[in-house]
This record gives structure tokens, C-alpha cells and sequence, in this order.
């Protein structure tokens, strides 16, 4: 890339040229007031905001403090055993890898296929383009991404609601009887389901606009090339899109399954309670309960460890498919 | 170049005005197969649409009606259009006053990521030092790890600081998060920058100071917008951490009160002040959606096709 040194310009000498080194000639007021305010302060305030509680809770996790007195006994890792042995954590930790596993294949899957379609799904002969219309798909589908979750939350509690609600009027409506008072989000089979479609409907237009991006950075003559070698849409999607968009996917794939082990928004709006025998409860809500409403801040620390090792646990496996699958791997690069 | 991105790009108006005459020629190559296939897309994309806004319209309905119209039956029209829930939503549940402390919250924040956020992202992408490799790894670490991880310790941080339930701390911590991912990515946009510009104003005797407000920091206004608007809308929508570290009602920002007016309407039956009170949230964001959308989106596309 560009980490080759700026280029000589003719004529000048080397020594004059703005140099990356750090000489001591250079250490002028302008200079180094330029690195405290430019590097130091945002760096510490950085670290004194968001790096320094996540050490924070680590070193919590192993005590049993419980928040508002000074009391704080180092316990070893027995908060982490009374995990392993919490029935109601075990399920929530569950449900958090289940949501984690699902939403980013669907939303993702969905989210490739409309893309696919606005940019390049158009009629196969002349120039390689999207379906008509396709600007007004693309800002209706990005459209929920700017409402706040938690109002997103809110709207969908409302249509599912067992009398009122708007899907069990069209259903009605359309003759199903049997759904004039079906709690959709309190009946144990449709629980789950109901909150992971909340959560789909709320991201597909952010991956599809984020795809849409990268196809167009895919020069069209692949596309042409592909066609006059016979190749159908579906066979285009799955052999030149997703090879050529790899990185954007792992991205979105990575973006995806955080949002999906995270969840707190919309469990907290739809289904405050965990939902029927728990089946919506997710990690990060029982976290919350813990902290905040019990007061068992070093055990509330235990399961944001666990939270994060998840996370990471599920980055990585995202960069390995990625990789055993022939990807590049180039993180950070 | 150019050209072929704007044969694929979506508008079909201008892909059908470039490229129409070779393609109406040659009719007969429109196949069967051609129309069923563009048929059940433009039917599945729309059916998708339909389902994003049909709740959003369902809900604008269910504004104007009272709350033994919403329980009657969804779909109904309401009898007559009365304001009486947005009165309510608006003066009971205050969505004014979290509306005003959402601005100043996002706002502030904003102003305090963007600047010291542009200014550490440049001095990392400009002059590499022992550690700021490390440092970079700082940002990512901040960047994947869960806010869940830090936010009981964040508690804590803030009442030591006696900022806990006030807005400036909201403000510091909004900041502090929103800049993992401003210095990410404006370091990769500082990188692609030219240098040239900015050594010969060095030349020129220009400080370092000087060299990034006036050089740098205009040239790299298309990064710097799109970051911004990233970062308002996460920002705006930000959920845990004011319902964790802000808990006295006057300083509720309107996720949080919205929350909370939700729960409060569902003991007390007001569905309609509820629907009213999410149009109120909803409709300026749309406004500002319709009017940034192509900006947004347009910048998305070039920082990502680079």
C-alpha cells in the first residue's frame, strides 16, 4: 500500500522533507503541544473511559463485591463456577449463541440477495444493471436503521399484541381464526422466533446498503465476463459476488454477531421479562438484572467476561471460516 | 471506469438513457425467463417494503385514535383526527425535554469524537512512533469488545467523578465510545491521503497545528461526514448506557424515555399517547433520513470501494 515513504520530489534534498522520524530538532512548543493535545488527551481519556472498565471488570469478576460499600473479598474464580452452575444463565447464555448463530446467516442471506438484486439482477442482456426502481427498495429497506432499536422495539410489541395488534388483525382478517388473541410473544413456540424477526426487520437495509457499496466497487466488466460465459444470476451471486465481497461479508458477518450476542434493545423492549419460561432471556439482560437490580456487581462482572469471551470467541471463528473457506486474512491491515 | 460504475449503479432512469438504443434493437433477447425472474424479484422487494412500512403506517393510524378505537379493531380509521394523544405524549410523558436532552447529549459528544477523534486518528496515520501500533490494537480491542463488559465498572468510574446522572458525563462516555470507530476509520482515510500537499505547506513554514485545521481537516471532509452521520445515528439510538448511567428522570434522553413512557402507558392503558409519542420520535428522523439518505449512502460507497 502506501507504507513506501513519501515520494522524493527532484530537487529537493532528503533532509529538508517533512520526515516521519520523530527528530529532536523538531521538539518545538508547536510540536509538542501538537502531540499532548492531538495524542495524549483523547489517549487518556480513552483509556480512563473504555479501557480502563473493561480491565476493571475483569479484576471484579474475580471478587464478590456487591457494589455500594466497600466490602471486597477476592473469591478466585467462584463466581465463574456459580455460573456454570446458574440454570437461568446456562439458558440465557443459550439463547444469546443461538441468536448469534441465526440472525447473521438470515439477516445476512437476505440482505446479499437484495443487494444482488438492486445492482446487477437486471435483465441479462445489454449493460450489466439492478431492477428498476431500485433506489426507492434500496431507501425503504435502509429506512429502519435510523429508527432508534428500542422504538423499533416498541412498534413491533405493539402489532404483535394479542388483541389490538396489527398481524393478528390481518390475520384475522384474512380468515385464520385461530389467531384472534394468539400472544405471539408469549407463547413458549413463537417466542424466540418473533423477536429474531424484530431483529432482522431492523438490520437487513444496513447490510444491504453495505453490500450494495462493495458490488458496485466490482468492476462490471467480471459481471459481463461471467455472463458471456453463460453464468445465471444465482451461479453470478454465488461464484463472483461473494468471492469478490468476501471482506465486506466478514465484516458484516462480524458486525452482525455482536449486535446478535448483544440484543439488550429489543429483548428489553419486547420481552422485558425474558419471555415465557425464559426462552428470549439473553446474556446480556440477565447481566443487567444482576448489576443494576440486584446489586451483585462482581458476579454481573463474571458474566460481562463471559459475554466478551463469547465475542471474541465467535470473532475468531468468523476469521478462521473465513480463511479455511480461501479467504485473505488480513486483520487490521 | 466511470462509466461501466454508473451502467450497474441503480438508477435505472439513467442506465436505460446511456444504454437503451443498442438493447431496443435487439428486443427479442428479452426471454420469458428474463420477465418471470424480474417479476419475482420486484415481488419479493416489494413485498420486503410493504413489511417495513406498513407498521409505520399502521402506527401514524393508531395515533389518531382513542384507546377504545385501538382496541376495537386495528384497522379501523378513527372516527375524527384528534391531536389529543400527541398533546399528551408530548406534555405528560415530556418527550420534549428528552428530545432537547438527546440533542445536547448527541451533539456534545459528537463535537468532542469527531475532534479529538480526527486528531488522534492523523497523528497515528501520519507518524508511526514506538507503541502506536499497540495503540492501534487499543482501538480495536474498544471496538469489539462488549460496552456490557465495562458498564458496571463505567458506574462506578463516573459517581468517583461525580458525573453519574448527568449530562456531561452521558456526553464524555458517548464520546469515548463513538472513538474507537472515528479513529478507525479516519485513520484508514488519512492513509490514502496524499502527503504532498502537507509537506509543502511544512515547507512552507507551517506548524503542525496549522497544517492539520487548515490542510488536512478540509481535505478529508467527505471521511469526516460520513463518520459524522455514522456516529449521530449510533449515537442517537444508543440505549445501555444512558438507561444505566443516567437514571434521574429530568436528564432522560429519548430512547430511554420512551422506554419508560412505554411501560408507564402500559399500566395505564394509553396506547394512543404510546403510538402518538413514537410518531413524534420517528417523523424528524425520517425527515433528515430522506434528506441525507444519498449523502449517506454515497459516501458509504466511496469509502468502501476504495
Amino acid at each position: 500500500m502506501t507504507a513506501v515513504g513519501p515520494p522524493v520530489v527532484a530537487g529537493s534534498s532528503p533532509k529538508v522533507f517533512w520526515s516521519r522520524r520523530w527528530r529532536r530538532r523538531n521538539l518545538t512548543f508547536d510540536r509538542i503541544s501538537f502531540f499532548v493535545v492531538f495524542l495524549i488527551v483523547p489517549v487518556v481519556g480513552y483509556i480512563a473511559f473504555v479501557v480502563s472498565p473493561f480491565a476493571q471488570a475483569a479484576y471484579f469478576s474475580l471478587t464478590n463485591w456487591s457494589g455500594f460499600t466497600s466490602d471486597m473479598a477476592f473469591v478466585g474464580l467462584a463466581n465463574y463456577a456459580k455460573l456454570f452452575a446458574d440454570a437461568t444463565f446456562l439458558k440465557a447464555m443459550a439463547n444469546s449463541i443461538i441468536l448469534a448463530i441465526v440472525l447473521p446467516v438470515v439477516t445476512l442471506t437476505i440482505a446479499l440477495v437484495f443487494a444482488s438484486l438492486v445492482t446487477v439482477g437486471g435483465v441479462s442482456h445489454g449493460n450489466v444493471r439492478g431492477l428498476r426502481h431500485s433506489s426507492f427498495y434500496r431507501v425503504i429497506s435502509f429506512f429502519p436503521y435510523v429508527i432508534p432499536a428500542i422504538v423499533i422495539g416498541l412498534i413491533w410489541s405493539q402489532v404483535y399484541d394479542p388483541s389490538s395488534g396489527l398481524l393478528n388483525g390481518a390475520l384475522t382478517a384474512a380468515g385464520l381464526d385461530q389467531f384472534t388473541s394468539f400472544a405471539w410473544l408469549g407463547d413458549l413456540n413463537t417466542a424466540r422466533i418473533a423477536v429474531m424477526f424484530v431483529i432482522v426487520w431492523g438490520s437487513v437495509g444496513f447490510y444491504m446498503v453495505l453490500f450494495i457499496a462493495a458490488i458496485k466497487g466490482v468492476p462490471a466488466e467480471i459481471y459481463e465476463a461471467a455472463r458471456i460465459d453463460g453464468a445465471g444470476r444465482f451461479r453470478t451471486t454465488v461464484a463472483i459476488t461473494v468471492p469478490l465481497i468476501r471482506d465486506n461479508v466478514q465484516t458484516a458477518f462480524i458486525y452482525m454477531g455482536i449486535l446478535a450476542l448483544d440484543a439488550f434493545v429489543y429483548v428489553a423492549a419486547l420481552e422485558p421479562g425474558g419471555g415465557p419460561s425464559n426462552t428470549t432471556l439473553v446474556m446480556s439482560q440477565q447481566l443487567f438484572t444482576t448489576a443494576f437490580a440486584k446489586g451483585q456487581f462482581g458476579y454481573a462482572c463474571a458474566m460481562g467476561v463471559m459475554l466478551a469471551a463469547i465475542t471474541l470467541a465467535y470473532a475468531a471463528l468468523v476469521f478462521a471460516v473465513n480463511r479455511l473457506t480461501g479467504g485473505r486474512n488480513e486483520v487490521g491491515e | 471506469m466511470t462509466q461501466t460504475s454508473s451502467d450497474i449503479s441503480s438508477s435505472g432512469a439513467s442506465a436505460r438513457s446511456t444504454g437503451a438504443d443498442p438493447v431496443a434493437e435487439r428486443k427479442p433477447r428479452s426471454t420469458t425467463g428474463d420477465k418471470l425472474i424480474g417479476g419475482l424479484s420486484h415481488t419479493v422487494l416489494v413485498a420486503w417494503s410493504l413489511l417495513v412500512i406498513i407498521p409505520m403506517l399502521w402506527v401514524v393510524l393508531s395515533s389518531f385514535k382513542t384507546s377504545s378505537e385501538i382496541f376495537a379493531s386495528p384497522f379501523a380509521l378513527p372516527q375524527r383526527v384528534n391531536f389529543q394523544n400527541y398533546a399528551s405524549a408530548w406534555t405528560t410523558a415530556g418527550i420534549g425535554s428528552f428530545f432537547v436532552n438527546s440533542v445536547i447529549v448527541v451533539f456534545g459528544a459528537l463535537i468532542v469524537t469527531m475532534l479529538f477523534g480526527s486528531m488522534c486518528a492523523y497523528v497515528l496515520a501520519r507518524f508511526p512512533f514506538p507503541g502506536s501500533r499497540a495503540l492501534y490494537y487499543l482501538m480495536l480491542a474498544g471496538l469489539t469488545f462488549p460496552i456490557f463488559l465495562a458498564i458496571v465498572p463505567l458506574f462506578f468510574v463516573l459517581r468517583g467523578m461525580g458525573l453519574l446522572n448527568t449530562l456531561p458525563g452521558l456526553i464524555l462516555t458517548y464520546a469515548a465510545f463513538a472513538f474507537p470507530f472515528t479513529v478507525f476509520f479516519l485513520f484508514a482515510f488519512f492513509r490514502s491521503l496524499s502527503t504532498s500537499i502537507a509537506e509543502a505547506a511544512a515547507m512552507d513554514g507551517a506548524g503542525e497545528w496549522r497544517t492539520f485545521f487548515q490542510i488536512m481537516l478540509p481535505m478529508s471532509k467527505p471521511g469526516l461526514a460520513t463518520v459524522a452521520i455514522l456516529n449521530f445515528v449510533g449515537l442517537w439510538n444508543q440505549f445501555l448506557l444512558p438507561v444505566a448511567l443516567n437514571t434521574n428522570p429530568e436528564n432522560y434522553v429519548l430512547t430511554q424515555g420512551m422506554a419508560s413512557f412505554a411501560s408507564q402507558a402500559g399500566y395505564s392503558v394509553d396506547f394512543g399517547a404510546l403510538f402518538a409519542a413514537v410518531v413524534i420520535t420517528v417523523v424528524p428522523v425520517l425527515v433528515v433520513y430522506l434528506i441525507f439518505q444519498r449523502q449517506l449512502q454515497g459516501s458509504v460507497s466511496q469509502g468502501t470501494s476504495k
